[in-house]
């Protein structure tokens, strides 16, 4: 038998549904892979014995006929979803020994779909960065190397932990989460598929909560079909988050059709930044050409307002996590450092507990919000956020989704960047905007750089027009013929 | 009657501001399904929501929303349409997500009035500033461990109203006057059960003082007062301390003060220097609140009838005064009773009976209206059988009590006592000419001119029908019989 765990979702899904290979088969093939990926530190917690039962569970049934949408498919979970009697981190020192009582709606779903768990995979602390470097479980690597250099590069960020399981194949999909860039940018590093749905379209409800106003689940996953069907089977209404919108599910799937004849692309102006690599450019330049070529018309838009995007999000999401980072507090859950007294507690629990990414965005978030300052950051940054979504609004009546780079650069290495957490940031540049107005957006691998690494072009659309995303996704993808792979050197 | 100080200086004026947190009733708390029953076990009535475990989210309870309007409504407020819930951010072990949901820039409710009634029967408009919605607390319980506080979060995510009036109070009187009435009327609207020892009720209140005609003074704030004597003693001391301080020169400090109930002192908090910064921002996991006018004309429609126009219909339609209007719809159980009792009868004669003679009996046996031995029914048929003169307004007194004594119904006990008054004029007749033979003196002394000698021949026929003869009756018959 072929190596089971380089097949995308689609194809293993008509393999066990031609009994070609149970699900056991498809888990222990892949749990095979993840002992001897441990040198990629993707998974922070591996759940062996959940997998295994998962997969028999999903052979009988699928004997007796009944089969989800992923059905014995295994997958890795961002250790951001709270997975019932699992420990679940957030890549944080203070949730230590956390295992939370209850499921996301998102896992849920996927469980409810046939879904296998294969593990909890690693991520920036709280969501909190562009390389997975702030990890209390320590740095992922990115499965892919520079031809030019032996380097370990960082896998993108926040989901890295899931970008280097499916790039390397050790998990068929993984869930991602998405605030400024964390599924996209991550996906683009590891020469992915990652896609963030509309705000609204994935239940926050069990996801450990960086922005609320930001954060949204998706899927990361090795074709731009694998994402259509994991999303359908992650998403929907949730009563129990007030932000989830009650609309019905399309089949992402269908939407699928390849022709995009007469579709409308949009190209930003102001995504052709100064000093943009001409690598990055020409490949843009390349999917234009694609679209083009499969009968889409090209309209060049304005989107005046991008660059306030980039300090309204850093003041905005810092904010919103300085409120919802207060509950580790050392009282209920996870680590308590034991103190003098309850303040002293506190200090020394999250002063510990917290790593340095998080103090600093805490500590500009709690300034942002301070009596004296609200008004002049949070209130302006909301009031930046609002042009920007009017921005696409307005964009969005002369074209059907927008085609820019997800990312200013390829994977970069360990330290590179590290120094200057403003330099970090430029790296969610084009992927904050969309995120900012709560649109769709989709990475899709698209190219390799002059030393090897895979490059992402990534499509935006309408509120909830993640048909029309996906669609034109699919023939980008096709166009593209991305087929490179890393070098399997962690098996070494 | 405002609160005046006589100072060295010259006369103070008290001013008093009250913020009440009022529980909303509700099977739920604000964001969560949990159970928000008064003294259940500690930490039984917790969700993961309430806890705030990671990941976990509020979603708006409907019927605290509906309470609130109602309550808005009740006040004769502004009800906002749209309103938004923020974050109050600060760090205390018995609040579990380190910031209270609660409303800060846009209340669902906005301005409004209350009368309050004082002793003197002088009425005063108090204005509402606004009521918002928001989230209690835990408890923390610090005596139960040598080294550790121990934390109840039962009560954490439970729905308050906070109902703001404008520094319009003059008197600690005043004050409650004003809890008491807000009390009455969330009652009658049954949007907050009012139990102040239960903590369902609760003030804070702000203080200052000034000369007559001058600009508002600085205040201080003393929180969490659940009594209407904490609330009257805490102003009275706190009153007095800043006009000393203000005689002798001084400044006062714009504070958060502890009221000692013991010792019967406001001791000083935090200074507004060490005053939280909130830092209040909307909270991003909860839509605003919007809803249509249909929305409110729904909840008003249903509204019951409240305290100040209930008290109108009883002076202006069953011609009670004002002051026995007053006693009944202080409390709606009162007023309900009272009308239950009022149904077809004498509503004056009710009134009389349910203010005296029933309200006494109920504080000689130590009883309240909720467990009364005697029904609104009852009580009725014994009024029933005054009116038609089967007993006189004394046994009934007498009457009453035993009802109040043994349980049993008014003609239960005039039947087994023999209560029943002789209104047979042949048997009273046959009594009067029995004492008018054996007191022929006393005959020619009343036809000689000494009408008070009335009394007298009343007296004695009563008393030769052992009590039992219908006054009215023996008066109507005695008198042409002494005339000759």
């Amino acid at each position: 038998m072929s190596d089971l765990t380089k097949l995308k979702i689609a194809e293993a899904r008509d393999g066990l549904k031609d009994g070609k290979f149970s699900s056991r088969e498809l888990v222990a093939a892949h749990l095979t892979a993840m002992d001897s990926a441990r040198g990629m530190n993707a998974y922070i917690t591996e759940t062996l014995d959940k997998a295994v039962d998962g997969a028999t569970q999903s052979d009988d049934r699928r004997a007796k006929g009944d089969v989800g949408k992923l059905e014995g498919i295994p997958l890795a979970i961002k250790d951001l979803f709270c997975t019932k009697g699992v420990l679940t981190t957030a890549a944080s020192h203070i949730l230590d020994g956390f295992k939370p009582q209850y499921e996301s709606t998102v896992t849920t779903n996927l469980w409810n779909e046939g879904a296998v768990m294969l593990g909890k995979v690693n991520l920036d602390e709280f969501a909190m960065g562009s390389s997975n470097e702030t990890s209390y479980y320590g740095n992922v690597v990115n499965p892919w190397r520079r031809t030019t250099d032996d380097q370990p590069l960082v896998p993108g960020g926040s989901s890295g932990g899931s970008a280097s399981a499916v790039a390397s194949n050790i998990a068929m999909g993984a869930t991602g989460t998405d605030t400024g860039g964390s599924i996209r940018q991550p996906a683009a590093f590891a020469g992915i598929v990652g896609m963030k749905p509309t705000y609204g379209r994935c239940s926050r409800w069990g996801v450990v909560a960086f922005a609320s106003s930001l954060d949204q689940a998706g899927p990361m996953t090795r074709s731009v079909q694998d994402s259509a069907i994991m999303l359908e089977a992650m998403c929907g209404f949730d009563p129990k988050d007030s932000t989830s919108v009650d609309m019905a599910v399309p089949n992402f799937e269908a939407a699928l059709t390849g022709d995009i004849r007469g579709l409308k692309v949009g190209i930003p102006k102001e995504y052709r930044l100064d000093g943009i690599s001409a690598e990055i450019s020409n490949l843009w330049e390349k999917g234009i050409e694609w679209l083009k070529n499969a009968g889409a018309e090209i309209v060049d838009i304005s989107l005046p307002h991008t660059k306030y995007a980039l300090p309204a999000y850093y003041i905005i999401a810092p904010a919103e996590a300085s409120s919802n980072l207060a509950r580790y507090d050392g009282v209920r859950f996870g680590l308590r450092v034991e103190g003098v007294d309850l303040d002293d507690m506190y200090s020394k629990t999250r002063g510990e507990g917290f790593g340095e990414e998080v103090k600093r965005r805490l500590l500009i978030g709690t300034y942002a919000l301070s009596a004296g300052y609200y008004d002049a950051y949070y209130l302006k940054a909301q009031k930046v956020r609002a042009r920007i979504a009017d921005d696409f609004k307005e964009a969005y009546k002369s074209v059907d989704v927008i085609l820019t780079p997800t990312t200013p650069s390829a994977a970069f290495a360990f330290g590179e960047k590290g120094d200057d957490p403003l330099e970090m940031y430029l790296n969610d540049v084009f992927t904050v905007p969309a995120s900012l107005a709560g649109l769709p957006g989709i990475s899709v691998p698209a190219g390799l750089s002059a030393d090897g690494l895979p490059l992402g072009l990534q499509i935006l659309g309408r509120p909830f027009d993640e048909e029309t995303v996906l669609r034109a996704a699919g023939v980008l993808e096709q166009a593209a013929e991305f087929t490179a792979t890393p070098t399997a050197w962690w098996r070494g | 009657m405002g609160m005046i100080i006589q100072g060295a200086t010259g006369d103070w004026e008290v001013v008093i501001g009250l913020e009440v947190h009022a529980q909303v009733s509700s099977n739920a708390k604000l964001f969560s399904g949990s159970a928000t029953e008064y003294g259940a076990d500690q930490n039984t009535q917790v969700s993961f929501v309430d806890a705030a475990m990671p990941g976990m989210l509020p979603v708006i309870n409907e019927m605290a929303v509906e309470q609130a309007v109602r309550t808005g409504l009740g006040l004769k407020a502004q009800i906002n349409k749209y309103s938004v819930f923020d974050r109050k951010n600060y760090f205390y072990a018995d609040l579990p997500q380190g910031y209270q949901i609660s409303q800060f820039l846009q209340p669902i409710v906005g301005e409004g009035t209350m009368t309050i009634e004082l002793k003197d029967g002088e009425t005063r408009e108090i204005g509402i500033t606004r009521l918002h919605l928001e989230q209690d607390a835990g408890k923390s319980i610090h005596d139960q461990h040598p080294s550790m506080t121990l934390v109840d979060l039962n009560r954490s995510g439970v729905a308050l109203m906070e109902i703001v009036s404008e520094p319009d109070l003059r008197s600690p009187e005043e004050a409650a006057a004003y809890v008491k009435k807000l009390r009455s009327i969330v009652r009658y609207l049954g949007t907050c059960d009012g139990n102040m020892d239960e903590g369902s009720m609760r003030a804070d209140v702000n203080v200052s003082v000034r000369k007559f005609g001058d600009e508002l003074g600085t205040r201080c704030e003393m929180k969490n007062l659940n009594s209407m004597r904490f609330i009257q003693q805490a102003i009275v001391y706190e009153a007095n301390r800043q006009v000393d301080i203000l005689e002798e020169g001084g400044e006062i400090k714009q504070e958060t003060r502890l009221y000692d109930s013991v010792k019967g002192e406001t001791r000083s908090m935090r200074s507004k220097e060490e005053a939280h910064d909130y830092r209040y921002f909307p909270d991003p996991d909860l839509l605003p609140l919007q809803f249509d006018d249909a929305y409110i004309e729904k909840i008003r429609a249903e509204l019951p009838e409240l305290p100040d126009e209930k008290k109108a219909r009883f002076v202006n339609e069953l011609k009670i005064s004002d002051y026995d209007a007053g006693v009944l719809v202080a409390e709606k159980e009162v007023a309900d009773f009272f009308e239950d009792v009022a149904k077809g009868r004498d509503a004056k004669l009710s009134a009389n009976w349910v203010i005296g003679d029933f309200f006494g009996n109920l504080k000689r046996t130590g009883n309240t209206l909720s467990n009364t031995p005697v029904s609104a029914a009852s009580l009725g048929a014994l009024i029933d059988l005054v009116k038609d003169g089967t007993i006189s307004n004394r046994t009934a007194k007498e009457v009453l009590e035993e009802m109040f004594d043994t349980g049993k119904e008014a003609a239960v006990i005039v039947d087994e006592k023999g209560l029943k008054q002789v209104s047979d004029t042949g048997a009273i007749e046959a009594a009067i000419d029995t004492i008018i033979a054996a007191n022929q003196d006393k005959v020619e002394q009343y036809r000689g001119g000494k009408d008070k000698l009335l009394g007298f021949f009343v007296g004695q026929v009563m008393k030769a029908t052992g009590g039992k003869a219908n006054p009215g009756v023996v008066n109507q018959l005695l008198k042409p019989k002494l005339d000759g």
